[in-house]
């Protein structure tokens, strides 16, 4: 491609033809304030925040959406680009409700950042501020539209990279809101949870529901036997609220910062990721044995899950019946585990830290229950987690490192890898590839389904039948292969779905930022954290070896499926509206009813 | 989120031709406006049942298509009075007392402006200049055009609209 050479600031800068100015600017080392840009996303220049001062262009010109030219002259730092600035977000905040203390986003807010930055010390503008009632209606994402400044990224997230489309401008001017269609909350639309919205929401117009109200009590009830499962993508991500470098694996601190918080026991999803691939492994072999349905999809992702139900329910069959691992975790531990230790699973809370949002939706799935209770009773977001290490005083930078307890704390470097892209796909074929051949692998390293690449496919050998297998993350790659299905053209046998882009190291429950760089940072640290493994490979698992032998027989026994395996619901496409006429049969009513439309205008 | 929490599929209320309009243009998304201002015009509103298979026919979301409605203040969600009562607030009616007759029909007729009354009546619509100053304060009636009207000339005229749909209906029940 042309390179193309500008002056910005003064600086000679010489980038790809086609690169819009506060690309350039950011490689020359000069950073652009933007709060509706999200780079390959969401490039409308709507904020008019990014303006810069473009020599010969009449007006100001944004930044985010001006292509470089060659020879072209930008200053991104001259009175008229201040005062510009300066009076857009004004006016931006002329109408945001100034509650800052008590905002989820206090101190890690992009509007808050840049009014700062900008020394706005006081806004001109008396707005009219909203009161629109804040949207509760899902047990995950909360939406609080008198905070929202129309940037769109949510918008554009839900559209593009997961191609969901819950939400979108709704009204015009200055009554514009981001909502769902018809005026309805989040719980009534085809929102999956996923939180990919709440990641770049630049404000706390979107943000997890919170239960650490709810955990506190629980650990502060001395009649409660209150456990904690972490899952693998939490270490590598829960150490940047508390200053350390992205990509740092804080597990030891973690399990450290849990205990002392009052859990009881400290335990890890990893764990039930190992047990999920001797569940999900022995069903991949069945169905090779059987010949279907294939190609058989993971289900470990609950926003997958829901997009799969309400978009593609003609591939539910070949999605694994398998619970994902937070759900195995809490209906073994309060049906196995409770009875070893004399525990009465009535009084015992199970708590899960997740990268997820969408694992608040799942846990209270109402077929979750097979324990007989509620199997897991809160999910909290690394940014919950983090929140509750905060007011609880802990330094958690100093923190010492301690070891999960046994034995649901046991676990082998493939249960880590399923907090990234592929991970899921490469323990799978760590153990599968095992099993089927009864030899050991030589190289258990699965590179071809790592890194960000959106779809990533493969063959495995398996003593002379090649295993066809397919990686997607983000969802609107995950249409891609699941368009080939429903028409018939797949030819995979096995095929990993991620909801979010990166997988769960990017998940909607993570720390704020998550952007690509940071996406690479936890992705090698889950990789790292694997290769310090003693044990790599789920069957290898003492525990879960023990597990089995003790209580559930083998994988895919009568208790693996009463405990372990699920089943999917259907749902509507459109909210809550319900089509209760088969569209055949529509049709023909409405030809039926043909001579009566004929003359009859409004009726 | 108050009156919209339930929504039953009326599939059968969709009339054969727009049913035939939205299919010939299956999957074009960009037909979105025109398909949209056909259903407005053929129902006089953009009813949900139909806003869900301009959805799924055109292949867009219903957020876009709910977007667009509430974007155009050409589209309505709700049907319309059989009498649209428009009525100027244009600089010269203003002037000439507009506001004091708007009142007074929201209050005659007990709903807002953009509102129309429960019997499925009355729609009253706030316009800019409908190019009548001369007649002003002026408004219209479906087709029928007010001039020179007073607050005090409201509940008559009110009743005359009234007494012309009763007339109507008796009509069609005696044939």
């Amino acid at each position: 491609m042309a390179l193309v050479t500008l002056t910005i600031d003064g600086k000679q800068v010489t980038v790809e033809e086609g690169t819009m100015i506060i690309e350039a600017a950011r490689a020359a080392g000069i950073d652009i304030p933007s709060l509706c840009y999200l780079k390959d996303i969401n490039v409308i220049g709507s904020c008019r925040v990014c303006v810069v001062e473009v020599e010969r262009a009449k007006t100001l010109q944004a930044a985010c959406v001006t292509p470089v030219a060659p020879g072209m002259v930008v200053r991104t730092n001259t009175p008229a680009v201040r005062a510009s600035r300066k009076l857009t977000v004004e006016m931006i905040l002329s109408d945001h409700p100034y509650e800052c203390p008590t905002c989820p986003r206090n101190l890690n807010c992009e509007l808050q950042n840049l009014a700062d930055r900008l020394g706005i010390r006081r806004v001109r503008f008396p707005g009219v501020k909203e009161e629109e009632p804040v949207d509760m209606s899902t047990p995950a994402v909360v939406r609080d539209s008198n905070k929202c400044i129309l940037c769109r990224r949510c918008v554009a997230v839900c559209e593009k990279v997961q191609t969901v489309n819950a939400i979108g401008p709704v009204g015009r001017g200055l009554d514009t809101t981001i909502a769902p269609a018809w005026g309805e909350g989040l719980g009534a639309s085809t929102c999956i949870m996923c939180g990919q919205c709440v990641l770049v929401c630049p404000v706390g117009a979107l943000y997890e529901r919170d239960y650490t109200e709810e955990v506190w009590e629980a650990l502060g009830d001395p009649d409660k036997f209150v456990i904690v499962q972490t899952a693998p993508a939490t270490r590598v991500a829960i150490g940047e609220p508390f200053g350390l470098p992205a990509g740092s694996i804080s597990t030891g601190k973690m399990v450290s910062a849990l205990r002392q918080l009052g859990f009881d026991r400290v335990f890890d999803t990893d764990f039930a990721a190992d047990l999920t691939i001797m569940e999900e492994g022995s069903e991949l072999l069945e169905r090779l044995a059987k010949g279907g349905p294939l190609p058989l999809i993971t289900s470990c992702s609950p926003g997958w899950i829901k997009f799969m139900e309400t978009f593609y329910p003609e591939v539910a069959d070949n999605v694994s019946s398998c619970k994902s691992p937070q759900q195995m975790f809490g209906a073994v531990a309060k049906t196995y585990y409770a009875k070893k230790i004399g525990v009465d699973p009535a009084n015992m809370v199970v708590v899960s830290i997740m990268p997820c949002t969408a694992k608040k939706f799942e846990c209270q799935r109402p077929e979750m229950n097979d324990s007989g209770y509620q199997d897991v009773d809160y999910v909290l977001t690394v940014r919950e987690l983090a929140r509750m290490i905060k007011q609880a005083g802990i330094d958690f930078a100093n923190l010492p490192e301690e070891d999960y307890d046994d034995p649901l704390g046991i676990s082998t470097g493939a249960g880590v890898i399923f907090g990234a892209t592929g991970g899921v796909m490469e323990a799978a074929v760590r153990t599968a590839c095992e099993i089927y051949t009864g030899k050991t692998l030589d190289k258990i390293d699965f590179e071809v389904v790592r890194g960000l690449d959106g779809v990533k496919a493969a063959s495995v050998d398996l003593n002379g039948t090649t295993l066809k297998i397919a990686v997607a993350h983000g969802l609107s790659n995950a249409r891609k292969l699941l368009d080939s299905i429903t028409s018939g053209e797949s030819e995979y046998h096995f095929i990993e779905i991620m909801t979010c882009p990166g997988g769960c190291i990017g998940g909607g429950g993570q720390p704020i930022p998550t952007d690509t760089e940071i996406r690479l940072e936890r992705i090698a640290a889950i990789y790292e954290a694997d290769r310090n493994m003693p044990l790599r490979k789920s069957h290898e698992n003492p525990a879960v070896k023990e597990l089995y032998d003790t209580f559930l027989g083998k994988p895919l026994s009568e208790r693996s499926h009463q405990l372990l395996h699920t089943t999917y619901t259907k749902r509507p496409r459109h909210g809550t509206m319900v089509c209760k006429v088969e569209p055949e049969v529509c049709e023909l009513e409405e030809a039926a009813a043909t001579s009566t439309v004929a003359d009859g205008d409004d009726s | 989120m108050s009156e919209n929490t339930e929504h039953k599929c009326d599939c059968a209320g969709i009339h054969l031709d727009i049913e035939q309009y939205i299919q010939k243009h299956k999957g074009d998304s960009g037909a979105l406006v025109q398909v949209l201002h056909y259903v407005q015009e053929r129902l006089g509103y953009v009813p949900k049942d139909v806003q869900v298979k301009v959805a799924e026919i055109l292949g867009v979301s219903l957020s876009e298509v709910y977007g667009v409605i509430t974007f155009y203040s050409l589209f309505r969600e709700r049907p319309r009075g059989k009498y649209v009562i428009s009525i100027c607030q244009g600089t010269a009616c203003y002037v000439r007392g507009a506001p004091e007759v708007l009142a007074r029909l929201e209050k005659e007729l007990g709903i807002k402006a953009g509102d129309t009354t429960e019997d499925g009546l009355f729609t009253i619509e706030v316009v800019r200049c409908l190019g009548a100053c001369g007649l002003a304060p002026v408004m219209t009636v479906n087709k029928d055009t007010h001039g020179r009207v007073t607050e005090d000339k409201i509940p008559s005229i009110i009743s005359f609209y009234r007494a012309q749909a009763e007339a109507e209906s008796s009509q069609v029940a005696g044939d």
